[in-house]
Formats: C-alpha cells, structure tokens, sequence
C-alpha cells in the first residue's frame, strides 16, 4: 500500500494533484529541499537570484499550514524582495509579522566582523553578513549596504544556532501543564544559545493526530520566540492512523515520531505495534524515535517499591533501573533492524543504553542516540536528596544514573559520534505540581530543565576538557540533528542562504546556573551551583539580535515553524539502499509429494491476546483506508484469516494445487 | 504412582536411612549437599562393608523414585533399583533377569552374584574423569551405585571386571533438554521414551531431563503425570522432568507449588515466542520470575521475541515463501538476542537465575557472555545441531532435508556459529549442552509443506551430542577432557540439583558411567541410528569419540555397539528446589537488595503548595488481563463460623458456592436467622 503510494510519487499525475494543495514539492527529487542549496559551500558569491525561490516556497508551504489561512503569496515571484513583503505583511496583520521573524525590525541586516566561524566540518575567519533572516554572504571583506548594525565579535566564535531537537514545553503530564510554556521555555533556549527546539507533540489516546498538531502548532506560533519544529509522539498505534501520518509527513512538514515503550497502560506500544508503526514510518520516510524503557518491569518495580514502602523520589530511580532503559533500546533497535526503519533514541541516560547503541552503530544500523543536558551534566545522586523538592526536581524518565561516571562517559560517546544529538528534554515542572506525588512516587510529573544549560553544559564538559573541537560541539548542538531531521543547510550551518540563526560564542566567559537567574519559572534548577565554561554572548535569531550583553529582547510568536521534508538524506541513503537488497528470495522446490501426515483439525483457540504489551490496535479504522477493506469485504470473511494461521484447515486445502486432491473429510 | 509422591517429603522419617551412611537419600542434601560431606568419599580404598551393608538396601531405595511407594507396599527386598517402575512387561524381577541374562550374554555370570538381584561390576585400569581432575583408579559398582573408586580395591569374589584399558571413565551424560513426548496437533515424535532414551544410551547419556509441554488450557500436574506415566513405561535411562508453563495465571501458581514441593520438579520453562499461544508478556514473564524464584526452581527461558516473529511470518508468507527457508528468514538471529537480554534483563530485576534453553546464534551467545561478565546468575545451553551444524541447509533443494533442520529459534546460517559456540563452552561462558531432541517424521513435517508456519519443530541430536562436542571441542584442543565432562553432565547435574548423585564419579554416586573411546571414528547416518527418524540432520558428518560401553544404573546397557536397554528401567529422579550452583548468589543478593530497599530516604513531610490534579480516567489495557483466570477474583474462602451457623439450619451446604448471592444479605448469620427461615 505504502510501496505504491510512494513509487507513485514520481508520476505526473500525482504531482498535478498535489499542486493545488501546494505541497512543498521538491520531495520528489532525492534530497531534501534544502539540500541542494545552489552556493551554499561558495560561501562567497552573492547570488540572490538563487535563493529566493527557495525561501519562497519554504513561505508558502509556511503560510498554507497557517491554520485555515488562505496561501497569501503563490510561488514564483522570485524578484520579490523579503523586506517588501513583510512591510506589507507587518501592516495588515502585526501578530503575524513578529512570528515571520524579524524582518521588519531593526536589526534587519547584520554584518558580524573579526569572529571564527565554526561549522561541524572546518573553521575559519570571517565576516557574516545577514539580511532578511538570511545569511547573505560569507566571506573577508564584504561589500555590504550601508547603516548595517555590526556586531563585533572579535576573539570570539560565530556558530550555528544550536538546535535542541528534545522539549516538552506544551505537553501535559497527568493533566498538569509545564510550568514553562512555549514563551518561557523558547526564551531560556535564546538565552542558552538555542535557536531552533523541536518540541514534542503528546497525542493523548484517542485523539486525532492532525488535531493535536494543529493546537501545537497554533500556541507555538503565538507563544516561541524561536524557530520550532514538532515531533509528534503516537500513544496508541493502529493501522488506522496511516492517513494522518501521511498527511502529517507529506503535507505537514512533521518527519519524526515518537513511541513510548514505557508508561504501561497508559501510552506504550507492543513490539508488533511498534513492528508496524516502523514500517509505516519507512515507507513515509521518516524517523521513528522511541522512549526506551521496559514498561512492564517498570510497572512491577513501581508496585514492589510502593508495597515497601517507598515512596519518595528515591522510589522513582529504583523502580527504573538502569537495566529497563537498555533493555528497551536493545529491543527498539532489534525491531527497528527488522523493519528497516531508521531509529533515534531520546534520552539516552545510562552507560549501558549509550554501549548498546554505540555496539549497534558499530554492526551498521542506523540508529541514533541523543543524551540531554541532565544526563551530561549531574548524576541521580539527589534523588537521595534529605530535601524532597531537591530530589523531585530531578524526576524524569529515564532517570538520572546513580553512577556519577555517567555524564563523562556519554560525553566520550558524543565526543567520538556513538552519540549524536544533544537535547534537553526540557519539561519542567514547579515544585507545586510535582508535589502531587508526595506520597506516591509514581505521581510525580516527569520533567527537568536544560534547554537554556544545554550548550554551556556540552562545551564545559567536553570542549574546555579537550575531548572535543570546536567543530564537533557544533554537530553535536546544531548540525547532526539538523541533517537527521532534514533542516540542514537551513539550519545547523553558517552558509550562504542558511537562516540567520547564529550565536556568538564566547568560550572563555564563565557563568553560575542558578534558578535566580535562570530565565524559566521554574523555582528548582537541576543544575544549581554548576559553573560552566563557555556562554552565548550575543543570540541571533531568524535575523534580529535576542540577546546582547546579557539582555534578552525576544518577541513572543516571533517563532516560526520549520517543516521537515520526508527522506532526510543523511538517514534514508543506508535505508534505501538496503531495502532494495533486503528482498528475501525463496528456493524454487519441486512439490514435495511424500506421505503427509494427518492432524486433527485443532480448533485453535486464540487466546484473548495474551502478548500485546499496549494497548490492542483496534481495527476499527476511522476514515479512508478504504482500498484494503473494500477488496476484502468482497471476497468476505477474509478479514478473520490472519489470525489462526495454524488452523488444520489450511494444511488440507493448501493455497497450491492439491487442494482438490487431499480433502479433509 | 501419585501416593509415591506423596510419600516422598516424609522421607525424613524413613529409619532405614539412620542405618548407612552413604544412604544418599535427598533427604541429607538439606544439610550441606547430599554427597559433598560423605566422609570416606576420597579415601575410598577402604572398605566397610557393614556400612554398606545395610546402607545398600537403604541406598538402593531412596533414588528410585519408586521407592516410597515400595517402603509404603512393604516389599522393598524384591525390587531393585533397575526395577521397571511399573507397567512393566515383567512382573517378577525374577523374571526380567532371565530375560534380560538372555540379552547380556557376558554378563550371565554375574547375574548369579550372592546378591542375586544387584550387578558387581569392577572397572579396571581406566582413567577417572571428573570435571575437577582426571585420575587412574578402578571403580567398584554395586546396586547400582559406585561403591569404592581407587586403586587396588578390595572387592568380593565373583564380581565381573571390566578392562578399561586406559580409556576414559566419565560420568554418563546429561542431556537437558528433549522432547520425546512433545504433542503435535494431536500427534507424538516418532521417538518417544523408548526410542529416545535409546539413542541416549547409544550416544553415553544415562540420563534425560525431558520437557512436559502441557497445552495451554491443560492443568500442568496432569501433563506431569501424564508424561512421568509415559516414560516410566518406556524410558530406559533415568529422567527428570522440566515442565513448560504456557500460560501464566493464578491456578498456575498452586500447580508449581505442587510441583517444587511435592514432584520433584525445580525448573520450569516459560516462552517469549510462540505469539498468542505460549508467549508471556513481560510483566507475565516477571511475575513467574518472582514466584518461580521464591519457589526455588530454575527458570529456562525459550527466548525469541515472538512479536516480532509473527509480524515477520506474514510479511514472509505474504512475499510467498513457504518453504522451510522461510523459517530462518522469519526469525532472525537478532531476535533471538533480543530476547535473551530480555530476559536476562528480567532476571536480573527479579533476582533470579536464568536458563536459556537452545543457544543458536553468536549473538544470543555473545549476550549471555556479557551478562555473565556483569555478574548475572544465567547459564546458556547450545544444543546439538547449534554445535554441529548450520542453518545454511534450509535452503536445501530438497524439501524434507530442508524441514528436517526446522527448529527454533532456528540454527544461525553464519558457519562459523559451531566454532564460536564450542569457543564459549571450553572458556565456561556457555554451560550445559542439551540436545533439544524432538524428532518428527518427514510426513508429519510436511504437514507443513505449503506454509513453514506448520512445520513442527524439533531436530535430532540426543544420540550424537557427547560424540560432536568432543569432536568439534576437545579433539580440536578446545576444552580438555574435564571441560567435557562438565559440560555434557557436572553443569547439568550441578543446576538441577542432580549433582553429585548424576554428574560426578564418586563414591556414593549413580553407576552411571561411560566408558569412552576417544579414537573411534563414526560417519553419523540414518541408517546406523537408533532414533526412529527417518532424517538424521547430521548425515555424513564425521566424529571421533564415541562411548564404548554404557553403564545405567550399574548395568551394561551398551556395549560395542551393542544395546542392552530394557525398557521401563529408567526411573523418575526427583530434583529438590533450590540448587546450590544456581541459588547461592541469588540468596545473599537478596539480602544485600533487601538492605538497599530499605534504605529509604527519611524526610520531613513536604508541606509545600500542591497542585490540584483533575483525575483522568486511567486507560486499562484490557489485554493481560483477560487471560488470568477467573478464579483470582473469587473471595478468599474464610468464614466458618458464619457456615456452623448455618448448617444447623440445614441445606446450606450449597451456600458455600455462590458466594455472592443474595441469599447471605437476605439471612445474615447475626440476628436475624429466625425470623427468616429459608424454605
């Protein structure tokens, strides 16, 4: 179903029909839209011409999933310049022009003089000029316009704005909302030197995926001050959510997905569920990411624990052991290894679940492992903490590793590409609500901060201790999940034609984490006390200058919603390659014609599916998916064929010829 | 059959055993292992006979696991350890030993020993191995037990001697895993206990521990008898018993307390595979990890992630292919792996050791190695076919050679898994080799001939197993003839509880002994097996090593190629819980995982603000659920005094049984009883 939808995707008539729904087209050729970015490594050649059409048709898949927004710019006004139409804009409707970026403003176009700019692959000295959210030209020298504001950042590195590819500023826990919402949370990111986050779309059970997207997407886009893009995390799969997930990768611009492997009862999917989701995934070209805990032991342990009398933090770290975690991402990557899907894994915590990806990487899997900001930077040992806010605080799944060699270990990973992506999973929680599970451990809002320590943490530890360069923090930050995600060149790289989403970066300034200062609400901060080397000095987004000496200036609903292309290259070259040579061919036998055996015809009880380990997919497909149906509602009752595959009745009438010869009674 | 069992926990009580020493009865394994303090074990040149004298008639009794039944019948005198258990088609042991004198023509003579009933035998100059050392001694063998081991003994008159010749005298085989009696849609493998155990004899194994695979609606104490019924009938070497659970439920529970504490039974199988049949979920798996564990039983874990194998399947058969290519394609190593770091995972949570049953890949090995690295209480079983061949056959042209190879989890087609499993046997990191012995006709596996789906699973190897590990190991210079005994009997011996009445040459052990003869060279066939298949999956290859003659139970059973087996000789042997080998860590962990759990963090009560939660509805899986069994929600049956009460009144007998009804509220036993008067 999929394989045809997908060959079909090169025919003409399809594209004929997607115009009207101005789908972002480029797909359909191999890279990513933004791959081939005409100039992009002649950091030094001007040419406008080239990059318009770009930027334009990234607007207008931009506006047309503007909720209900009729497209206001067709495609093709190439000449049309930024600044033109976003004065326009800016005059018809000023919500809408702070969330197109800064263009309108002041800090419009940029030149940044005397800095190094680093990306993940070399190093260099050089101006950046920025104009229109845009990065125009690199190089020394420049002829640039002028009344350009200069930024000055001598001494300094000029880096890709970091991405954190890991935030739950929106999703509810238990029916709380984060204490830090899309304004909060995206002006900590700002002030930590992240430009872009990709938050997580929680599609509570039941409920339409498009729906829950469209409400992310709306708050997001009234809310950021940064650059978002959304993955969508699927609680209960069935087949029936194919659609969506179609409409969601080809029309929407979403090409990740989570799975829950933990959270029983609740949100976790079965190792078929999961078998079939991936599938699914593959043939969309996207990315299947999956919390990577075994939530049946989970739930055993947590109603051990309780029964001993356990109950307060220290309960959460012991009912999700170590052992859970890599336990579900061995298994996430073996299913993953079947399906030929491509697997990140969020939150890699543990010593053991990073050895299992790096072992699995080794063997040539595609996978994908992220550590985030707690993980790299403290230890679970305040889960023992005498103070019981101190020890909530650190609540989150999976937790934080007791073993304090934890953090320099995933560095190392990191460090040597095991490990790609840093996050921060951010999802924070004030004291208040995570009180509602002072007496139960298991009530308590899962969730840390990190998303403004992020880059500090990964620079202080890895970079100012020699285990990595300069370059390598910017993959690490920015680069690798820009390419994983497709949002590469546009973003994770400082080129020409790239977004001005840049960070100047001051390695040698030193700054305290404290909840004081922090800009999130939250009265707890994990990182409480830490000194990290290594600090954003001045935050450049979409443009416009957020953070200057310290100050930050955002505008909330500035940000703007990246769309992600389906087959991102970086992911999808190994996956496709394989699939062609994954086809298993069977061994052309003669009929075997000897004496066979006669079985009693065992009426096959199927057991009330003892093994799903979620939630049974329900059949009931809601919507289309009608080719499938219709096809076997005629023949009837073929639907029920699946399931007892034992039956003796099939032995009698094989599917092959003897079928008249052998009748069973 | 059944009062036998019952019998046996009273053992203890039995004055018979005050009378020997050397009685071995189960019962002195609760001090500190029933052989490991025999006193006299090492010195053995000297003899007592008093001692044995009357310990014999004692000794003979307590491993026959018919011997409670005898002491109860008040006739141990006429029965021998070698005694047909019942059914069998003798009725005197007069009898059978003229039948069987007609067999065993060397050992006519000997069948006339004062004794009249029990073999002396002497083994001469061979070399003794055991898994600690090897050593030249003789062996002195009466009623069925080694009596003395060393050099110059003094034995009686009349006894017969064997000349060993410097060839090896080993413990007899383990084999750990097979499945003689395992139902295929209403069919049975063609070897059965018989045929089974004789390939066993054939191949040095004295022993079997046989997989009880009950349906998943049978009770599992039925499946048990049934099997123990069956083998004791027909098995001509000693068995055990493992039993499959194939599902998890309440009603479960009680039958493997049964089990442990009153059959003998102290490992029990569970299934990751088999989707909708067998398979357990992980909280399932946990909850029979916790309860097996507090039983003291061995966990043996068939590991393949059977999700994930359905799904494949479909997509396989959907491609159309239906041969037995189909069955390696539809599970991949990997899952095999996958699983096994499952369950270790789970083991290691819970606390308890693990057995993974059918070792086939590297990387299930691999696994298993790591885990035993970190300190894991798991052991590892390769079965014959993973250590002798590879899975390349199943892509045979021809169609019954390729099904004759289906099992699972399947042999890996990598060939270069023998050498890397026989690699890890010799350094320790794998344990025990079972056979996984499941023999089934061509026809009845082409009951699968148009969906790979249907083939039954099970190859051949019970006879071959002692043969292809030395062969593949110890003549290539991998492991060294103590190795080989561990693994082909010690380990097994050793976590089942069997040790040192099986596994070891010692004094006080089974005589069950094989004599080994390193040099001869076989070219394994059908047509030279004693198993009933028409397919030997090891056809053509050739083997060094092969026994030269069997000893069971203290008597020839084979030699020179020559069977000697009786059927209904072999006798149930039951295993106490709590093996040391596997439950010794697992105790004093559990005291260091106590001291951890308590320490909780003491705090003061938060008194901060809370948040107001809205409840939600919790989702509940309706799945796992539906499959406990009913009985669970039923109320704890207490209440007596409330039933005195009411018997008086006459027919409430039957209020016992529906106990919610609404007859209770209606005539509460308090006051009111008078007044309303039923009826």
């Amino acid at each position: 179903m999929s394989e045809r939808r997908f060959s079909q995707e090169d025919d003409c008539s399809s594209l004929l029909s997607r115009l009207g729904s101005d789908s972002p087209r480029p797909r359909m050729k191999y890279g990513g839209m933004f791959c081939n970015v005409e100039g992009a490594f002649e950091n030094k050649t001007l040419n406008f011409e080239s990059f318009s059409p770009q930027t334009q048709r990234r607007r207008a898949a931009r506006t047309r999933t503007d909720g209900g927004q009729t497209v206001v710019y067709p495609s093709g006004h190439a000449q049309e310049n930024y600044g033109k139409r976003e004065v326009q804009r800016a005059a018809r409707d000023p919500r809408r022009c702070s969330r197109e970026g800064g263009c309108c403003s002041s800090g419009d176009r940029l030149v940044i003089k005397g800095g190094k700019v680093v990306n993940d692959d070399q190093s260099f000295y050089a101006d950046v000029y920025i104009e229109d959210g845009t990065i125009k030209q690199i190089g020394e020298n420049l002829i640039v316009p002028p009344g350009v504001k200069t930024v000055d950042a001598y001494g300094q590195l000029v880096i890709p704005g970091g991405i954190d590819a890991n935030t739950s500023l929106h999703a509810p826990q238990k029916g709380l909302n984060p204490a830090d919402d899309f304004y909060h949370g995206t002006r900590a990111a700002l002030s930590g030197g992240t430009t872009t986050i990709m938050d997580h779309v929680l599609v509570e059970p039941g409920t339409s995926l498009l729906s829950a997207f469209d409400q992310w997407k709306e708050t997001a886009e009234q809310r950021a001050c940064c650059d978002f893009s959304l993955h969508l995390d699927i609680t209960r799969w069935h087949e029936g959510l194919y659609e969506e997930l179609e409409t969601l990768v080809k029309d929407k611009g979403v090409n990740s997905f989570l799975f829950f492997m933990a959270y029983k009862d609740k949100f976790q999917s079965s190792d078929s569920q999961l078998y079939e989701a991936f599938g699914v995934l593959r043939d969309l070209g996207a990315i299947a990411q999956v919390h990577a805990e075994n939530g049946d032991i989970i739930d055993e342990e947590q109603k051990k624990l309780l029964c001993l009398g356990i109950t307060g933090p220290e309960g959460h770290v012991l009912s999700h052991p170590e052992e859970v975690e890599t336990e579900a991402v061995y298994r996430a990557i073996t299913i993953a290894k079947q399906a030929n899907c491509p697997l990140y894994i969020t939150k890699v915590m543990s010593k053991s679940a990073a050895d299992v990806i790096a072992k699995a990487r080794k063997k040539g899997m595609v996978v994908y492992g992220e550590p985030i900001t707690a993980s790299l930077a403290t230890d679970g040992s305040h889960y023992w903490s005498k103070d019981w806010a101190t020890a909530a605080a650190f609540v989150m799944s999976p937790p934080l590793n007791p073993d304090p060699s934890t953090p320099q270990y995933l560095t190392s990973l990191l460090a040597c590409g095991d490990l790609q992506v840093t996050s921060s999973a951010q999802a924070s929680f004030s004291t208040a609500q995570k009180a509602v599970g002072k007496d139960d451990f298991t009530l308590i809002p899962e969730g840390t901060n990190g998303v403004e320590e992020r880059m500090s943490v990964v620079w202080d530890r890895a970079v100012s201790t020699g285990k990595m360069d300069e370059n390598e923090f910017v993959a690490v930050t920015s680069t690798n999940a820009a390419k994983l995600f497709n949002m590469y060149p546009r973003k994770g790289r400082i080129a020409v034609g790239s977004d001005a989403d840049v960070v100047i970066w001051n390695p040698k300034e030193t700054r305290t984490v404290s909840a004081k200062s922090h800009n999130l609400t939250l009265e707890v901060n994990i990182l409480e006390g830490l000194e990290l080397r290594g600090v954003a000095s001045l935050v450049i987004s979409a443009g416009r200058v957020v953070l200057e000496d310290g100050k930050l200036s955002v505008t909330e609903g500035s940000g703007r919603f990246v769309p992600r292309k389906a087959f991102p290259d970086t992911v999808y070259k190994r996956i496709k390659a394989r699939s062609k040579m994954a086809e298993a061919r069977g061994v052309p036998r003669g009929n075997y014609d000897g004496p066979v055996h006669d079985v009693i015809s065992m009426t096959k009880s199927v057991p009330p599916t003892p093994t799903t380990r979620g939630p049974p997919c329900p059949k009931t497909q809601p919507g289309p998916r009608n080719l499938h149906q219709s096809g076997f509602t005629l023949a009837g009752a073929q639907i029920d064929d699946h399931i007892p595959r034992r039956s003796a009745q099939r032995i009698v009438a094989p599917p092959g010829g003897r079928s008249n010869i052998t009748s069973l009674s | 059959m059944s009062d036998c069992r019952r019998q046996w926990n009273r053992e203890d009580e039995l004055p018979v055993y005050l009378a020997g020493p050397i009685t071995t009865g189960p019962n002195q394994r609760k001090s500190f292992g029933m052989f490991s303090s025999v006193e006299g074990a090492f010195d053995s040149k000297t003899i007592d006979f008093d001692n044995y004298a009357v310990g014999r008639k004692g000794s003979r009794t307590p491993r026959s696991g018919s011997r409670e039944r005898l002491l109860d019948t008040g006739d141990p005198v006429g029965k021998t350890p070698s005694e047909p258990r019942e059914g069998s088609l003798t009725n005197s042991p007069g009898d059978r030993e003229d039948a069987r004198t007609g067999v065993e023509v060397r050992f006519s003579t000997e069948k006339e020993s004062p004794d009249g009933k029990n073999e002396r035998l002497l083994i001469k100059g061979g070399r003794v191995v055991n898994d600690d050392q090897s050593f030249y001694a003789d062996v002195y063998i009466e009623d069925g037990l080694i009596k003395q081991v060393g050099e110059n003994l003094v034995v009686p008159g009349g006894v017969k001697v064997i000349e060993a010749n410097g060839r090896m005298v080993i413990p007899g085989g383990i084999d750990v895993n097979t499945c003689l009696m395992k139902p295929f849609l209403g069919t049975q493998p063609v070897d059965d206990f018989l045929q089974g155990t004789k390939a066993a004899i054939a191949g040095g194994t004295t022993m079997i521990i046989d997989h009880v695979t009950p349906q998943p609606e049978d009770s599992l104490l039925e499946a048990f008898e049934r099997w123990q019924e069956a083998a004791d009938k027909k098995a001509c070497c000693d068995y055990s018993l493992h039993v499959d659970i194939p599902q998890w439920n309440e009603s479960v529970k009680y039958e493997l307390e049964l089990l442990v504490q009153e059959k003998g039974v102290n490992s029990f199988q569970v299934y990751m595979a088999y989707k909708d049949v067998y398979q357990m979920t992980d909280s399932q798996l946990y909850e029979a990890f916790s309860f097996l564990k507090q039983l003291g039983a061995v966990v043996l874990v068939h590991a393949e992630n059977g999700d994930l194998i359905a799904q494949e399947q479909r997509k396989i058969l959907g491609m159309g292919i239906t041969g037995p290519e189909g069955h390696p394609l539809s599970r991949p190593e990997e899952l095999e792996a996958e699983a096994v770091f499952r369950a270790i995972t789970l083991g290691n949570r819970v606390n308890c050791p693990v057995y993974i049953t059918k070792v086939m890949s590297k990387s299930a090995a691999d696994t298993i190695t790591q885990a035993r690295r970190k300190g894991s209480v798991v052991f590892g079983e390769p079965i014959t076919a993973s250590l002798a061949t590879d899975g390349s056959h199943y892509w045979s042209k021809n169609w019954a050679k390729a099904a004759a190879y289906v099992t699972s989890p399947p042999l890996s087609p990598d060939p270069t898994t023998p050498d890397h499993l026989h690699t890890l046997l010799a350094c320790g990191d794998l344990q025990v080799v079972g056979s996984s012995h499941c023999a089934y006709s061509t026809s009845q596996k082409a009951v699968g001939k148009d969906d790979f789906t249907l083939i039954p699973e099970g190859t051949n190897g019970v006879e071959e197993r002692m043969s292809f590990v030395w062969d593949k190991a110890v003549a290539m210079g991998k492991m060294d003839e103590n190795q080989f005994v561990a693994v082909t009997s010690t380990n097994a011996a050793k976590i089942f509880n069997l040790y040192p009445r099986k596994g070891r040459i010692a004094v006080g052990s089974d005589a069950d002994i094989v004599i080994w003869d390193p040099d001869s060279v076989k070219t394994i066939t059908a047509k030279l097996q004693q198993s009933a298949s028409e397919y030997n999956i090891f056809e053509g290859l050739e083997c060094r090593g092969a026994p030269a003659m069997v000893l069971s139970q203290g008597r020839v059973v084979y030699e020179d190629g020559n069977l000697q087996t009786q059927q209904g000789t072999g006798r149930f042997i039951p295993r106490k819980p709590f093996p040391d080998y596997a439950y010794q860590r697992v105790k004093f962990r559990n005291q260091v995982k106590c001291v951890d759990f308590q320490n909780g963090v003491t705090r003061g009560i938060y008194d901060g603000p809370v948040y107001d939660v809205i409840p939600t509805p919790k989702y509940i899986t309706p799945a796992p659920s539906a499959k406990t069994s009913p009985t669970s929600h039923q109320p704890p049956p207490i209440r007596n005094l409330h039933q005195s009460n009411f018997s008086l009144s006459g027919a409430q007998i039957d209020d016992n049984v529906p106990r919610r009804s609404g007859h209770r509220i209606v005539a509460p036993p308090g006051g009111r009883s008078n007044i309303t008067s039923l009826g």
